[in-house]
């Protein structure tokens, strides 16, 4: 039972960096911008966020400096592809290549440092609880707080006027502007929400995961938040599901190599990419007509004025 | 995606990172590596062995380097750029440089190459690598020893003959100590993922594995262990930072001895292509202080480190018994020779994990 519990804490830390970065895109995406720099922004998030925490011997501002420098990133996307409507998969490329550059001088100085990770919660009498107890009250704030994100934006898209003007950008620019909806702006805010997201998924590996920086620490997880955009057909639900799922595929395939299972390691290694081939390939046969993606995704829009 | 990506990035930043040509008479050495300098690993170690040239011949020598380099046919074009900036003896770091690194050899002979650990050479193209299985040897003792549940944890990066022979040296050693030691081995299937490194020792310390050795580049897993309050060993570098209380030792990379007597070689006019491999012997690496141990294993550790130098013992003595219960062929008359060991695809007896690809 231990094993469980242990096995179940390490999926939520592995899935929470995911869930938070394709959180902030799935709100990109829903406005219709498609931004493929989110590994660009989360390498910076990552090097900055560890930057000020190392500064300050504070986790709280060193996911500020994340969330700070990943909005920052998301300005430079958003002045480029929404200011001069440049190519979004273009622009977007563009960041991820410099957000690792960046990264990497931003780093330089603090490369083999190491500061202590965020604390794990402990709440009396909660976290002591056999089985369920660490699960639900022992993980460090990010994990908790990923979970509350997901839940706001789903409240937000759904439930809320400004989602549903968010929504109607995405699928239809010309009709949101000729409502009078400052389609530019709507888009603005979506970009740097998701930035804001990106960075804050990256200032979680330094902070809480593996508390140093080293160069490239991402190691593609930003690419993988984009794929869980797809994957979760632009739905929060499917979001959870999506990154959660991930993450355990990744961790058990690891505990199946250490029990000794015997199948081939690359085949494990392969296996979360495969488990989001095969529900992508379900959820679109299973699908009832009509893509659900964004209508006006990637689109460039210039405001006739 | 991400690796074409990094590509294009390595071939944007070419152009803008090859420093210009200046006095004529400097001899031009080019580095090309592969990670960022700061990897605290693998490149770092070649970066600091470029950083002894530099003190040891000063004003001699002009260095170069190109790091983040992407392996295979993008290397080439690094390559060559080293070239043509004047570089006159070029190292490249990493195995999958071994056929780009062939390539322009061939295309110019003036040039003199050092491949690190392939087997591929010219008569411009010497290789160089390390006998890192007698550091693992070192540590098989020092985990048996420090084991309390019997069980180790093993991070593989890919099942390739050099981390092969690591996992079989380790053994061999432990079972002389204990003869009923255990080794949980978990592929990562990368060199370097942080997060990825760190989920393996979670997962090999939840399974009751309470010393971690890892073949990959970051620190991460020595950073778990830590926490966690089991044991680890380093790789290719001092690790001691992430792991006060937690590393034994480790194996590190001390390329410069190599890098100067090869330099030296160049400037005397004396260069000729070889295959240098390198052990205790030779000061290809070097082990980390022997920590967070009683006297007596350090005593073990110390005592191994000395007759492996000396030569007087041998991590592949003869017999070595492989997983199938047979004893493999001897070719190296008291122990396997350097083709079986660089070549090495099979378990010794007491793995009870069965090897990717057999």
């Amino acid at each position: 039972m231990e094993l469980v519990e242990a096995i179940i804490l390490s999926v939520l830390a592995a899935s929470t960096p995911l869930l938070i970065a394709a959180t902030g895109e799935l709100v990109t995406e829903r406005s219709g911008v498609l931004n493929l720099g989110v590994e660009g922004m989360m390498i910076v998030g990552a090097a900055c966020g560890f930057g000020g925490a190392w500064l300050t011997g504070s986790i709280l501002i060193g996911a500020l400096f994340g969330i700070v420098a990943g909005t920052l990133m998301s300005l430079v996307f958003a002045l480029m592809a929404l200011g001069l409507a440049v190519n979004q998969v273009a622009t977007g490329l563009a960041l991820t290549i410099l957000g690792i550059g960046l990264s990497g001088l931003i780093g330089a100085g603090f490369v083999g440092e190491r500061i202590t990770p965020a604390a794990h919660l402990h709440i009396p009498g909660l976290t002591d609880v056999p089985l369920i107890g660490r699960v639900l009250f022992g993980e460090d704030a990010f994990v908790y707080f990923s979970i509350a994100l997901i839940i706001g934006v789903w409240w937000f898209l759904y439930r809320t006027r400004a989602g549903l003007i968010l929504r109607a950008c995405g699928d239809n620019h010309i009709s949101a502007h000729a409502l009078g909806y400052p389609v530019l702006r709507i888009r603005t805010l979506a970009v740097m929400f998701g930035g804001a997201c990106a960075g804050l998924a990256g200032a979680y590996l330094p902070l809480a995961y593996t508390p140093f920086f080293i160069p490239g620490m991402t190691a593609g997880r930003g690419w993988i938040a984009l794929a869980l955009v797809v994957f979760a057909s632009w739905r929060p639900g499917r979001l959870v599901v999506g990154a959660y799922l991930f993450g355990a595929v990744t961790i058990l395939q690891l505990h199946a190599q250490g029990w000794g299972v015997g199948i081939p390691s690359q085949f494990m290694s392969a296996l979360p990419y495969l488990a989001t081939v095969i529900v992508l390939v379900l959820l679109s046969r299973a699908r009832t007509g009509g893509s659900t993606a964004p209508a006006a995704l990637g689109t460039v829009f210039v405001p006739d004025r | 995606m991400r690796k074409s990506l990094l590509a294009l990035a390595a071939g944007l930043l070419l152009a803008g990172s090859v420093s210009a040509a200046s006095a004529a008479d400097k001899l031009k050495v080019g580095f090309i590596y592969l990670g960022p300098i700061g990897d605290l690993g693998w490149t770092y170690q070649h970066e600091l062995a470029r950083q002894a040239l530099v003190k040891e011949f000063g004003d001699k020598i002009e260095t170069t380097y190109l790091e983040n380099v992407p392996e295979g046919p993008d290397a080439e074009r690094a390559i060559e750029q080293l070239v043509r900036a004047g570089n006159k003896l070029i190292f490249t770091t990493s195995f999958g440089y071994m056929d780009p690194t062939l390539k322009v050899a061939k295309k110019y002979p003036n040039v003199h190459f050092e491949h690190a650990t392939g087997y591929k050479r010219d008569k411009n193209m010497s290789t160089y690598s390390s006998k890192w299985y007698q550091g693992r040897y070192i540590q098989g003792l020092i985990a048996a020893k420090m084991s309390k549940s019997g069980v180790l944890g093993y991070i593989g990066s890919f099942p390739i003959p050099e981390v092969v022979s690591g996992i079989n040296a380790t053994m061999l050693a432990a079972q002389t100590i204990n003869p009923n030691i255990k080794v949980k081995i978990i592929w990562a299937n990368t060199w370097f993922d942080p997060g990825k490194e760190a989920d393996a020792a979670k997962a090999l310390i939840d399974q009751g594995a309470d010393v971690i050795m890892q073949h990959t580049d970051s620190p991460a897993a020595m950073q778990i262990a830590s926490e966690r309050g089991k044991l680890a060993f380093g790789q290719d570098s001092e690790m001691i930072k992430f792991g006060p209380k937690a590393q034994l030792t480790s194996i590190l990379d001390t390329w410069a001895p190599y890098y100067i007597a090869r330099v030296k070689a160049e400037l005397d006019g004396t260069w000729k292509s070889e295959d240098t491999w390198g052990g205790l012997d030779s000061h290809m690496f070097a082990m980390a202080p022997y920590t967070n141990m009683p006297d007596d294993v350090k005593k073990i550790a110390e005592d191994a480190q000395a007759a492996i130098t000396a030569g007087t013992l041998q991590p592949f003595k003869c017999p070595v018994i492989g997983q199938d219960g047979k004893e493999v062929e001897c070719k190296g008359g008291t122990s396997l020779d350097a083709g079986q060991i660089l070549g090495m695809n099979f378990y010794v007896k007491g793995i009870d994990d069965k090897l990717p690809g057999k």
